[in-house]
């Protein structure tokens, strides 16, 4: 376990000595997300209508942007393969670099969205299921992206082929993310959206580490 | 004891090499030799089991070491062409972290004591970004004093290093076969240590 911990202090550690890389994906939500009210104009009715498409959308393509270097700088100066070689299995150290990127990319996400939702004009409790239905669904995104990082890694324009990998795979996720908040809105209750969401992410902690490894273990062959 | 019979490796299309037999027993040393891009970085990454063979089986102590897994691979040490030290990180972090990854504690003093043998005194709280090829490299070896393995796989150990870091390192390899140590390299350079074995790629 101690292993683990300590990838992710490293992670943690290395995104505090760059901060840039963790910054832009923060900075291109909260701008992407800013734009619609201004570009739509102050229609309060359209707002709320429009504001968990934009909110997830704009958290998906956040996302997108770091993903590549999830595996990369490791790929490259060789931790990596000392990764494959510890005796800590693989499978686990894995584990602790996707929970690293969560803590740097989806987490951010999660804490701002509420800010960025009131000038979407939507209410406390709207607020409340969107957190938490991006509090659910960002870890997957980040366990889907790691499948598609490490099997694009060391590629050459590895960048647009992990975006036609992985988008697709996000739809779930942003259909059932997205659902919820328009489902409250609407009066239905988020509840079936949330369990979904929440079901998708038990099987995605279950599968997305041990697909990860068996493809970061073919980038090194 | 490590053992390596009929080793076949294919790059692409390509057979790099067919039929190697290898053994190194404890307090022994192979010195893995061969034109550039004849398949020694390959042969050393069969060893230590990030690729697989073609053809042929690697044993340690008789069981195979596909079989033997996380056993093996706790044994064993690898150094690489690239550093996997990472550029942000102190020389301190850096060491730190690599015993973390081998699942063990590394007290301070040992951590220090091993930076300070390879001339890294003053250092230790330096970003590794702001040290020469040389003295990365000499972080990178300081493991081979942290890390207690009794293999070490060494993928041109010598290389950006000077002469008194040669000697350093020479005596260490020395030192850890004396102590029943084994250990595979290559390098382009004679080897200033004693009881080694050459294989001809």
């Amino acid at each position: 376990m101690n292993a683990i911990f300590a990838i992710i202090r490293r992670d943690l550690l290395l995104a505090m000595r760059r901060k840039s890389e963790v910054l832009t994906a923060v900075f291109f939500f909260v701008i992407v997300v800013s734009l619609f009210p201004l570009g739509i104009g102050p229609e309060p009715a359209l707002l709320r209508k429009i504001a968990p498409g934009v909110l997830w959308v704009a958290a998906l393509l956040a996302t997108m942007l770091g993903l590549q270097r999830m595996f990369a700088p490791d790929h490259h100066d060789g931790t990596l393969e000392q990764m494959v070689l510890s005796p800590t299995p693989l499978g686990l150290l894995v584990g602790g670099k996707i929970a690293a990127h969560w803590l740097l990319s989806g987490l951010p996400l999660v804490l701002l969205a509420p800010v960025l939702g009131l000038q979407f004009g939507l209410d406390a409790d709207a607020l409340g299921v969107l957190m938490l239905a991006l509090l659910l669904g960002t870890p997957l995104l980040s366990l889907i992206g790691a499948i598609g990082a490490a099997l694009t890694l060391g590629l050459r324009g590895g960048g647009v082929l992990l975006s036609l990998l992985v988008l697709p795979l996000y739809v779930p996720a942003l259909i059932f993310g997205a659902g919820a908040v328009e489902a409250h809105i609407s009066g239905l209750g988020a509840a079936g959206h949330l369990s979904l969401l929440a079901a998708l992410l038990a099987l995605a902690v279950f599968f997305a580490p041990w697909a990860t490894t068996a493809a970061l273990r073919i980038a090194l062959e | 004891m490590l053992t390596a019979h009929g080793l076949t490796c294919v790059r692409g299309e390509r057979r790099l090499f067919a039929g190697i037999d290898l053994a190194v027993g404890p307090g022994e040393w192979l010195h893995v030799r061969g034109e550039n891009g004849a398949g020694k970085t390959s042969l050393l990454r069969l060893l230590v089991g990030l690729m697989h063979p073609a053809a042929g089986e690697i044993r340690w102590d008789g069981a195979a070491v596909g079989e033997l897994g996380d056993e093996y691979r706790r044994q064993m040490l690898f150094l690489g062409h690239h550093g996997a030290v990472k550029e942000e990180l102190t020389t301190l972090e850096n060491l730190h972290f690599a015993a973390a990854l081998d699942g063990a504690e590394l007290p301070e003093r040992e951590a220090l004591a091993a930076l300070h043998r390879f001339g890294l005194r003053g250092r230790e709280e330096l970003p590794v970004r702001f040290l020469s090829a040389g003295q990365k490299r000499r972080v990178l070896l300081a493991r081979l004093v942290t890390r207690k393995a009794r293999l070490w796989v060494l993928d041109e150990p010598f290389t950006a290093l000077d002469v008194k870091a040669v000697d350093m390192l020479s005596a260490l390899i020395g030192e850890h076969l004396g102590g029943g140590g084994m250990a595979v390299l290559t390098s382009h350079q004679a080897m200033p240590i004693a009881g080694g074995r050459v294989l001809q790629l």
